[in-house]
Order: structure tokens, then sequence, then C-alpha cells
């Protein structure tokens, strides 16, 4: 097996893992620095994000609002410290962005333009049009090829970590293109592997969010933290789940049902505000988790529309007028063309909640450090946890910013504490167990299970039993669906014995992690018995900050469900409260 | 939602076991509303798993599913199925190696579109704590639309020059070195020049303008190839006519 001697590795590299391998170059031209990604960077899923990127740039703005509404709108499950560095450095991360390039929309005297998003008491939402994350994303991927100490190795799929002596040492990976194994040796480890919202089949995740990254150092012994945290985004195509940013509401976009009722005023978010005068963190600007809980309470009531897709809602975005939708909605215009055949411009476009975003995963503090010495994570894979229990739209694209430059940081620091790496074949006889582990997934032929029927099992079980309101009884069931299915993986038979692009082989191994994540967001959620953020338990409805103002740690077993521990959030100056979205009342 | 059968012909070649491409046909019950990514899905999961090909976002934004659809370079991901007859070829990008089924080699694209400086050169040093620069709607407006190249080579694909003269720089990296030489925060256009307006560079450009035609994103390298060209002629001038004009 070849081995490849690197400083520090970066697994994944999309806005997390590339702002990670910028901070790595800028820092010391002479680090070694290899960026390995199952697919090539620009294709990675930050190209998807539309709306825009949160930080406090405007005169009436303050680090005190962006504080308060993330803090809230995490319903006091965010650690108050890592917001205190995450909105600190905002602004600083998306300046260095401009000074890159990237594109970001302006206002007529040339400054940087802002827009409205939910959750937000001022708005302070820098924008690419809709294009943010694609735009933040090539402009990071652009950058990097200035930077010669950035090895790229592109489509290599990262299969297990190197931990010998109590630190991380490295990492074995598969190349796609030869299905040969390759072992690297790295004094750090960045994991920056995005989400998995395919466990889900309703998901605006793209293909490649099958939670890798969060798999990798789950299965090494780093815990994964508050997993069941699952934000659903409130407008969804109804066909295929394609995102329609909350840009759209934000521009001034209205909800209603089938009676034509801005129905959000019933649930807590009113009362109404005119069309055409959208007012922050009041109907269509609540926070995302309520805006989707009040779409399942329309649905039981029958007040949805009835589509060939499911039941929906409607978004109405006629008002705005063709000019403003291109302008700042062009790419939602040509998406509801292209995949709905309905123009936004002519007619409201029905739209349903969909799997969006994870605010749980790999449990870093504020420095982006794992428990693990010498293992970093930054980026939707990771947990600082800035997003609480419900993510402020437009956090995520600085979140990666912000925390793929300190996980940098911090590696660097790690580097220079002087460990010694542990002997060659220590770690070699670690990346070979590695490769026979692999070696045996593909020479199975007599299996009995496939890939897809257990992926759409889980599935299954994922929407039925784990969605926007959930059960006790249903969560059980859902724990003993994935463990049963984590059983049956092992009798899954692969096709496909070739080694060049082999998919397949790839497929197999996404499908793992899916399961091995899976779990952790069952588990967790049935036994978290309150309702907070995206959690909301139809048995325990409030929430309980005696108990459960604490984050959920699940530390991964091989055979059986994981074992939960729990950690106190950090509180530095916001008491948990009431989380107020009818401010047109005041 | 109707549904009907369709013919999908797929250009097979796997280096391990084929010593040459081969078509295989699917009978895939498709949706009306399908497109061809979703097709493809159906094979992998219903018919044949070793079937490969690249894709992700299903939203035509993160560029992986470029192919030959009917002839013609496409995202798999907005190829209707309704805007077909009931046979439908795949095929791997033209001009592109193949290096297994539907996946081909994107190295040399990649290599070109690093060549060309595709980042901000900045005119003027500023510190990030001086904040950002200024850019009026207008001056954002002369190179936006260069800026929504997502990278999926169609364009590559589409060109005879390309296929002719695999040197050539090619549509999408030399319009990406003009979106940054039209970046009113940008004063690289110097370094760039070298490279794009090479032999290698937009000179290989014959102007078919087959590149637009395919573009996903309507960025219309064509129409950037031919202001590199007209920007190009006049350096030349000004350097070999009016040589007090240079600097």
């Amino acid at each position: 097996m070849e081995i490849i001697k690197t400083d520090i590795a970066i697994v994944g590299a999309g806005g997390a893992g590339l702002r990670a391998a910028i901070a790595l170059a800028e820092a010391d031209p002479k680090l070694r620095i290899a960026l390995i990604s199952k697919v090539y960077p620009m294709r990675s899923h930050t190209c998807a994000a539309e709306g825009g990127a949160a930080g406090v740039i405007k005169s009436d703005d303050s680090m005190a609002l962006h504080f308060g509404d993330t803090v809230g709108g995490g319903d006091w499950l965010s650690d108050q410290d890592a917001v205190e560095y995450f909105i600190h450095e905002a602004p600083k991360e998306l300046t260095q962005l401009e000074h890159w390039g990237c594109p970001w929309s302006r206002e007529p005297d040339g400054s940087v333009a802002v827009r409205p998003f939910g959750g937000m008491k001022i708005k302070r939402t820098w924008f690419a049009a809709d294009k943010s994350g694609f735009h933040i994303l090539h402009t990071l991927f652009q950058t990097s090829l200035k930077y010669p100490s950035i090895q790229r190795f592109d489509e290599y799929y990262a299969t297990d970590l190197l931990v010998e002596d109590g630190h991380c040492q490295g990492l074995t990976a598969l190349e796609i293109r030869s299905g040969q194994m390759k072992q690297f040796q790295a004094r750090a480890v960045i994991i920056a592997g995005g989400g998995g919202g395919r466990m889900f089949p309703f998901t605006t995740n793209g293909a490649v969010k099958t939670g890798d990254g969060m798999a990798l150092a789950y299965r090494a012994g780093v815990p994964l933290k508050d997993m069941e945290f699952v934000q659903y985004h409130p407008t969804g195509l109804p066909n295929n789940g394609i995102l329609l940013t909350e840009g759209c509401r934000g521009e001034g976009g209205v909800l209603f049902n089938k009676d034509g009722r801005r129905y959000l005023q019933d649930y807590g978010m009113g009362p109404e505000t005119p069309i055409g005068q959208p007012v922050l963190k009041t109907m269509e600007l609540g926070p995302r988790d309520r805006v989707s809980q009040a779409f399942w309470h329309e649905q039981k009531k029958g007040n949805t529309v009835s589509t060939p897709w499911g039941d929906c809602v409607l978004l109405d975005m006629r008002h705005l007028g063709e000019k403003k939708i291109d302008e700042r909605l062009p790419l939602v215009r040509d998406l509801c063309i292209s995949y709905l055949g309905k123009d936004p411009v002519k007619e409201p476009i029905p739209i349903r909640p969909v799997v969006h975003y994870m605010m749980g995963g790999i449990h870093t503090n504020i420095k982006a450090a794992t428990p693990l010495p010498g293992l970093f994570a930054a980026g939707e894979c990771a947990c600082v946890s800035i997003n609480g229990a419900n993510r402020l739209g437009s956090n995520s694209l600085t979140e990666l910013l912000v925390f793929g430059k300190r996980a940098a940081l911090s590696a660097i620091e790690h580097v220079q504490s002087g460990l010694s790496a542990s002997k060659d074949a220590a770690l070699t006889g670690q990346a070979q167990a590695s490769e026979t582990r692999i070696g045996t997934l593909m020479k199975k032929s007599a299996g009995t299970e496939t890939i897809a029927g257990l992926r759409k099992e889980m599935m299954e079980t994922m929407e039925t039993n784990v969605g926007i309101y959930r059960t006790g009884s249903e969560l059980a069931t859902a724990c003993d669906k994935i463990s049963e299915l984590r059983q049956r993986y092992a009798h899954i038979a692969l096709h496909d014995k070739t080694h060049v692009y082999n998919t397949d082989l790839m497929q197999a191994l996404e499908l793992g992690s899916m399961l091995d994540c899976a779990e952790a967001v069952t588990v967790g959620a049935r036994d978290r018995k309150e309702s907070r953020g995206a959690h909301q338990r139809l048995d325990f409805t409030e929430r309980d900050d005696v108990n459960l103002l604490k984050h959920t740690l699940a530390y991964y077993h091989p055979t059986e469900p994981p074992r939960l521990d729990y950690l106190d959030v950090v509180i530095t100056q916001s008491q948990p409260g009431v989380r107020d979205y009818s401010g047109a009342k005041k | 939602m109707s549904e009907r059968q369709i013919q999908l012909e797929v250009l097979r070649y796997n280096p391990e076991t084929d010593s040459e491409p081969r078509y295989q046909t699917y009978s895939v019950p498709c949706m009306n509303e399908w497109v061809v990514l979703d097709a493809l899905n159906y094979v992998k999961d219903n018919l044949d798993p070793t079937l490969s090909y690249r894709w992700s976002c299903h939203m035509a934004v993160c560029g992986s599913c470029g192919m030959m659809i009917n002839g013609e370079p496409k995202l798999a991901c907005k190829a209707f199925i309704h805007e077909y007859t009931d046979q439908v070829r795949v095929e791997p990008m033209a001009n592109f190696p193949i290096e297994r089924d539907l996946v081909t080699s994107v190295e040399d694209f990649i290599a070109k579109l690093a060549c060309v400086k595709p980042y901000l050169i900045p005119k003027s040093d500023q510190p990030v704590s001086a904040g950002a620069f200024q850019q009026s709607p207008a001056e954002l407006k002369k190179f936006k639309q260069y800026t929504l190249c997502i990278n999926c080579m169609l364009c590559y694909a589409a060109c005879p020059q390309y296929g002719l003269v695999p040197e050539f720089l090619g549509p999408a990296a030399i319009s990406m070195a003009h979106r940054y030489n039209q970046d009113s925060r940008d004063g690289g256009r110097d370094q760039r020049q070298e490279v794009i307006a090479s032999d290698e560079g937009v000179w290989e450009c014959s102007f078919v303008g087959a590149c637009s035609e395919v573009c996903p994103k309507h960025v219309d390298p064509a129409g950037a190839l031919q202001q590199v060209k007209v920007a190009s002629t006049l350096d030349w001038y000004k350097e070999h006519l009016m040589p007090w004009m240079k600097k």
C-alpha cells in the first residue's frame, strides 16, 4: 500500500475543507496539506446553498442581536461561548471572501447588500443572488488553486482513521479511480465531510451527503452530538425536494393554505403582516422549525392542497414582480419552471417541508477540536454547537468559514505541540486492517441483501418515524428497525468486483455510514423526552430545561446501539426563555 | 404523472473487463416528469448495480452529471424524459477520455482552469480589517454572468476545436479568466493574458458558438471569447503600432 506522508490531512473539500486548506497554506507555506475528497471540490454540496451567509456589517445591527437570534433560534441548546466566537469572526470571514472575489450582491452605493432571513431581528444575510453557496464554494476552490502546498486528492473515499498512542495520525482512503487503498500519515486530521441528510428519502441534500465524515469519526470512538436534531426546511419542491431558499420569504414571499389563509398567524407567528411588507421575525420570517411544524398541523387539519406529489401549501411570490424575482431569485425561478413547470412570476408554487440540515455531528469544542487529540472537524459534519436545536437560516455558510479556519489554526497548534509520530509499522498495521475490511466487503457475493433494498428500508423508517413530530413508540420502532438494518448490512452482496470507479462499492460504504449515523439520530431522539427546536415529541410536548438543557453524546458500538451520555450546555449570558416570533404585535 | 417505458441505451466500458466500449440497453419505466438521471438511478438500483456515472445535486448546480444524451452534451439532471422519444442513448461526454461507463477524466479541464489564474489578483492591497471593497451593481453586472460557470464541461464536449486541438484552453477556462479580468477589484489581467492570448489560448477558437448553445447556465462563453479576442487585438495594436501607449 502506498504511504503518503503529509502534515495535515483534510477529509472533505467543500466550503469548510477548502477554507481550512487555505488557512493552513496561508499560515505556513511549508506545511504539507493533503485535501482528500470523494468528489471534486466544486461538486461538494456547499454549491447548493442558496440564500446567503449571516454576519453583522450594517450600522443598525449588532453582535448582541446576532447572538440573541442564534441562541433563541437554537432553543437555548447552542453553546454560548461558541456562538460568541462565531458572531465575532463572521464579518471578518465574509469580508475575506469578498477580498477573494466572491460576487456578493451590492447596494446601489457599492457596499455589500444584506437581506432578511427567518428568525432575524435585523437583516444581516450577505447574498450572491440566490446562488450564495455556489459562489462561496467556487470562490474558495478557485482561490485554493493559488497555493501549491495544497495537494488535492480528488475522488478519494476516506475509509478509516489511524489512531495510535491515543492520537489521530492519519487515515486510509480508497482512490476511486483505481480502487487502490492509500495510507495517509498525518500529524493532524480535519474532517469536513458534510451532513447525512440522505438517510431520509425526501431531502434537499445531494447524493454525496451520506454522513461519511461523521461516521469516520464515530467509528474511531469520537461521539456524535445532538444527532436527533434534524432540520426540515419549510419550502421544498414537492416532487423532488429541491430547495427554494428562505430568501423567497426574506424578499417578501408568503405562505397560504388551501383556503388562501396566511396560516402561520395561527401558530404564534402572527398577527398577519401586509403582503409586500414583511416584518422581521414574524409570520413567514419565523424560524424554520416553527414554520415546518405549522405545515404539519395544517396537514392534520386538512388545510393543505392536494397535489400529485402529496399535500402542499402554497408559496406566493407573484407580488414581488418579474424584475425583482429575476434579480434576487433567478435560480428559484429557473428551478420552479424547469422541475415543476410553474413560473413563480405567474402562479403560487406548491411546496412542503423537506429534510435539509443536521444540527448534530461530530462533537467538537469552541476550537473545532474533537475529544480525540489530533482530530478536528468543521462544517455540517461537526457540532460545535452554535446551532443548538434549530439552526438559523444563513448561519451554516458562515459557520463553515469560521470553523473551517478555526480547525486549521487548531490543527497547526497541535502539530506544533511536538507530539512524535508513532512507528510506521503500527500505522501500517491499522491501514492494512482497513484494506482487509474493504476487501472483504468487496468479495461478498453470497449475500442476501441489496444496497438499494436496505437503503430504501432505512429511508422509509426515518421518514415514517423520525419526522417533524415524533412519538416514543414510533422512535422505538425506528431504533429497532435501524438496529436490524445494521445487522442485515453484514449480509449485503456486491455485484461489481472490479476496481475502477466501482460505484457499487462506494454506495455500500455510504450506506454503512448512513446506517451508523441514523442509529445515533433515532436513539438520541428516543431518549430525549422533551420538545425543543427541531425535536418535537407529541408525548413530551414541553421543553425540559431542568433535566435536558444538555447535549446528547452518542458513542459507537460495532454491533450494538450507541451508548448515550449527556453534557451540559454552555451558558454565558442568556438563560433559556420564550421564543417570540410575533414581532408585529409590538 | 403518467408512466411510460423507455429503452435506455447506455455506453458501457470497464477497462478491467472490456477491450472496447459497447452499448447496453435497459428497459426503464419512467415517470413523465423524470430526468434522464432518474432513469439512470432506476437502472443502478433495480437493474444493474455495476453501472457507473457521477451525480449529486439533481438541480443543475454541482456540474457532476454531464454526458451525451442522444448525441448532445447535457446535464442528466436537466434532460427531461418528456422531451425525448422512447429511445434514449446515453454516452460519456465527448472529447474527454473515458474512465469507465459514463465517467470521464476531468484532469485536463482542471489543469486548464488552474493555469488561467482563476482568482482575484487585487488591484490594491487592502487588509480585511479595512472592510469590503466597493463595487457598484453596474460593475458587478460586467462580470456576473461569467461567474455562473458550474464547471460541468459541456462546452468542451461541444467544442469542435477542443476535439481537434486538445491543447486549446477551451471555453470555460477562458471565460473564467475573462470573469476576473472584468472584475473592478482585479488587477491581474496582464498575468492572465500571457496564457489566454497564447497560441493555445483564445486564438484557437474558431467561433462556432457551440459552447454557448449547450451551456446549462447561460454563461455565454462564446461571447467571453469574442471579448477577449477584441481586447487582445487592441493590446497588440497598442504594443506594435502605438508604442508610446505601453505601460
